[in-house]
């Protein structure tokens, strides 16, 4: 008398909407790879000239350059929010036999992303 | 004329059959029944060739794990109204062989259980006689396993698992909390000894922290931020052991 | 059971996870939105400031290098499970060297384009 084994589908994440979100958000990691292919390419522009430089910056002014830009921008941001609001889950940590609460932990890490953002900002376009 | 709802169930006879199939049945519906309730009624009233595992009814014991409309729950605690007036589907739960019905294999739920040493381990010389009394616990110390200690052995978390589906292999989020139950244990000095299953190949790291482990858990022992954690404190060893190879202890 | 190697990328991962959570976001506005659009003060991103900051100070290559390199890392190792839990775990080595691979290689041409500027 034998034992069944069911068989599991390669669509097993389309079946419940938490596993859904869980492969939108790894696949938040490709669109992280495109950004980061798109800045060596602008780093890779500033060796080959002010005229190459020049141009690759027009090219962002494209409808194409805009709307890759918004949707990788998208998929990143939800990267950042699935990311810290995961940070309590490995950063735990006490006061005496009390937890300190999951909100705050998360909480730094946002705040430490608006202040790196100002920074980075105030550096890229400013300083 | 008293309300109805419909339960449809997986059925498996390996005497009679070689695939399962499903079975529907019309039980009463009550405000405060739960899908256990009306499966003993089927199996009191209409089918007792059922068979299935159930034991506390009141969410303690472990046993009555169930997938309900494809989501691992206790049927103990899954409450009919909640899914009235449509059709319940009630699987055993995923990742696991079928012996029968909605009863599962878990022998290697439980070899996996008992590769984890769970229990307290003391270095050579290291124990306390009875004499010398208790080990002694502050409630802090207590606070920062409490949390994993609570697992009642349900296996709902295993089944919720997509890479424990994938691949019975993987050592899965009831072993590694428990693993990290004992590691977490103020009294305990073994985790060197786990650490070989906990952070193999087959240990912590096949998990790709979905986290559906933790929202299913009837206990709330957040399985996920317990392998996430070893996963932490398994790289911090890592790089002792590369970059301080001498500091070794034998 | 061996203990597992995995750390390595695990901690590459993390750390390129976090850099990309932390300054993406904004680097995406500034490059997608706020320069094209002209909403930055005076083309802060021509040539001849962003030659400038990158040649003369061995910081910015050495940030600008991290931020390209270390995310790689973490689409590396979140895309290599990701083809792993889609039901591709027999061709596991093969998806390893070739996601791995491909990090280590946008790091060598990232090291190769800073070191030629």
């Amino acid at each position: 008398m034998s034992t069944y084994h069911r068989p599991v589908s390669n669509t097993w994440w389309l079946k419940r909407k938490s596993y859904i979100l869980f492969m939108i958000r790894e696949l938040t990691s490709v669109f992280v790879a495109g950004y980061c292919i798109f800045l060596l390419v602008l780093v890779y522009k500033l060796t080959q000239g002010a005229d190459a430089y020049g141009n690759f910056m027009a090219a962002l002014k494209s409808p194409i350059s805009v709307a890759l830009h918004l949707i990788t921008l998208i998929f990143v941001l939800y990267h950042t929010i699935t990311w810290f609001n995961l940070t309590p889950k490995i950063l735990v940590l006490y006061r005496g036999e009390e937890r300190i609460p999951q909100g705050l932990v998360a909480g730094t890490f946002y705040v430490g992303w608006v202040v790196v953002s100002v920074i980075v900002a105030w550096l890229v376009l400013g300083a | 004329m008293a309300e109805t709802m419909q339960l449809e169930i997986f059925r498996y006879r390996p005497e009679k059959e070689s695939v399962p199939s499903f079975q529907t049945y019309e039980v009463p519906f009550h405000e405060d029944w739960v899908v256990l309730d009306a499966i003993n009624h089927i199996k009191d009233e209409i089918d007792g060739t059922l068979s299935y595992r159930w034991s506390c009814q009141m969410g303690v014991c472990g046993s009555c794990g169930m997938m309900v409309n494809g989501v691992p729950k206790l049927s103990c605690a899954a409450f009919l109204k909640d899914y009235h007036p449509n059709k319940i589907r009630i699987e055993p739960l995923t990742g696991f062989p079928v012996e029968r019905d909605l009863i599962f294999e878990m022998d290697d739920f439980m070899t996996k259980l008992k590769e984890m040493q769970p229990y307290i381990i003391r270095k050579e010389g290291e124990e306390r006689s009875l004499e010398e009394g208790e080990y002694i616990q502050s409630p802090a110390e207590l606070a920062h396993f409490k949390q994993y200690s609570m697992c009642i052995n349900c296996m709902l978390c295993y089944a919720a698992c997509p890479v424990y589906a994938l691949d019975s292999t993987f050592a899965g989020p009831a072993a590694i909390a428990l693993g990290q139950r004992y590691n977490m244990d103020s009294r305990d000095q073994g985790r060197d000894a786990r650490q070989e299953v906990i952070a193999s190949h087959d240990g912590i790291w096949e998990c790709t922290f979905v986290g559906e482990c933790s929202a299913v858990c009837p206990k709330h022992v957040d399985p996920a931020a317990a392998i996430q954690r070893a996963k932490v404190s398994s790289t911090v060893d890592w790089f002792k052991d590369v970059l301080i190879p001498w500091g070794k202890k034998k | 059971m061996a203990k597992s190697n995995e750390p390595i990328w695990w901690s590459l991962f993390s750390a390129g996870g976090m850099v990309a959570a932390m300054i993406f976001p904004i680097l995406i506005i500034i490059t997608g939105i706020l320069v094209p659009f002209g909403l930055a003060s005076d083309d802060p991103l021509n040539f001849e400031r962003i030659h400038t900051a990158v040649t003369q100070n061995i910081y910015v290559k050495l940030i600008f290098f991290i931020v390209i390199t270390l995310p790689l890392f973490h689409w590396a190792h979140r895309f290599r499970f990701t083809l792993v839990d889609v039901g591709l775990k027999s061709m596991s080595t093969l998806i390893s060297i070739l996601c791995y691979g491909g990090a280590i290689a946008g790091t060598i041409a990232s090291a190769i384009v800073f070191w030629n500027i």
